[in-house]
């Protein structure tokens, strides 16, 4: 009973740390830095395995990519100047998070847009409704042509 | 203002149409990584030579003032692509006369000069990249990656991945082509 328990214990206690690629040879020394290079490769996207971060990837490249960011924190590098650095040689692709530029106008532009598109719509529909609903009184002329169908419905039914 | 409301369902249509038209294009290859070096001088670097193969290491000074386009073709002994890929770059080498350079990637010394003794050697030098950073330099993603570095060190093309298959082969021939002639009107 208590082994078990034990057991399931320590199987949930190691769960946080199972989710994590980075393997202990390659955390730096200094927390602060190692840190540092945690929240910039959350952002630096493996180039193999696209679509995930390479603090997350296992992929050979995403462990160079991480190794290459320590080694620029160590040598006194900023976290632009880092990210620069592999900006340089893998380009804007490689950033999760695309800067906002010529080429990513309708990228970033496109939600917007597309967002006040929709409600124009909703409104031009809305307001066109509203105005075929004030309209709905018939006038006198078509009063009086209900009137008389329904009168002579009532007497043919008779 | 009727008539344009009428017409607006037409229009989307149209948007979405082309949009779905670009998209389903055969030839258009979502997964394709835009390189950063085209059009740039290639990257630093300076690999040694790989034991027991007998030619020479890399550098990137050997990459400029080249009479023509040279070829960097980034391989391991590992890459079952690399391969298939061996017998076209070789057909290149003894058929078209293009100069060859390698980039051993990540591969152990006695593998790679054991897999080219049993293939053949076809490249003029080979630099040995141990720890791939100079790979990291040139922006690979994987092996094998062939590039067409022009005479005066501008990297030109890039090809992801093995140069095998006619299209790919004709892709790769296309651009070689084009390569040796902006050098040719340069000079």
């Amino acid at each position: 009973m208590t082994w078990k328990m034990l057991a399931a214990a320590a199987m949930l206690a190691v769960l946080p740390f199972t989710a994590g690629a980075v393997e202990p040879d390659e955390i730096l020394d200094d927390p602060a830095l190692e840190a540092r290079a945690r929240v910039i490769s959350k952002d630096l996207r493996c180039v193999v395995c696209q679509n995930q971060d390479i603090d997350s990837s296992n992929a050979g490249v995403a462990r160079d990519l991480r190794l290459l960011v320590r080694e620029r924190l160590v040598a006194g590098d900023t976290d632009e100047e880092v990210m620069a650095y592999v900006r340089a040689r893998y380009g804007d692709f490689v950033l999760l998070k695309p800067p906002f530029n010529s080429s990513t106008y309708a990228l970033w532009l496109a939600p917007a847009i597309l967002m006040l598109f929709g409600a124009g719509t909703v409104f031009a529909v809305l307001r066109s409704s509203r105005r075929r609903l004030a309209a709905a009184g018939l006038s006198e002329d078509d009063e009086r042509l209900v009137r008389d169908m329904l009168a002579s419905e009532k007497e043919s039914g008779k | 203002m009727t008539r344009a409301i009428a017409a607006l369902p037409v229009l989307v249509a149209l948007i979405f149409g082309a949009f779905f038209l670009w998209g389903l294009n055969p030839n258009r290859n979502p997964n394709a990584i835009p390189s950063v070096l085209i059009s740039q001088p290639a990257p630093e670097f300076d690999l040694p030579a790989v034991e027991g193969t007998g030619v020479p290491g890399l550098t990137r000074a050997d990459l400029s003032g080249n009479p023509e386009p040279v070829v960097v073709n980034v391989f391991a002994s590992w890459c079952v692509p690399c391969r298939a890929e061996h017998a076209v770059l070789t057909r290149m080498v003894e058929r078209d006369g293009i100069r060859l350079f390698g980039i051993n990637y990540k591969d152990k010394p006695k593998d790679a000069s054991a897999w080219l003794e049993e293939l053949g050697n076809p490249y003029e030098r080979i630099g040995s990249d141990l720890n791939g950073r100079a790979g990291i330099e040139w922006g690979i993603s994987g092996v094998p990656e062939t590039f067409i570095v022009a005479g005066d060190g501008t990297v030109l093309y890039r090809y992801v991945g093995p140069v095998v298959g006619a299209e790919a082969e004709k892709q790769f021939a296309t651009a070689l082509a084009q390569a040796r002639k902006k050098n040719g009107g340069e000079s």
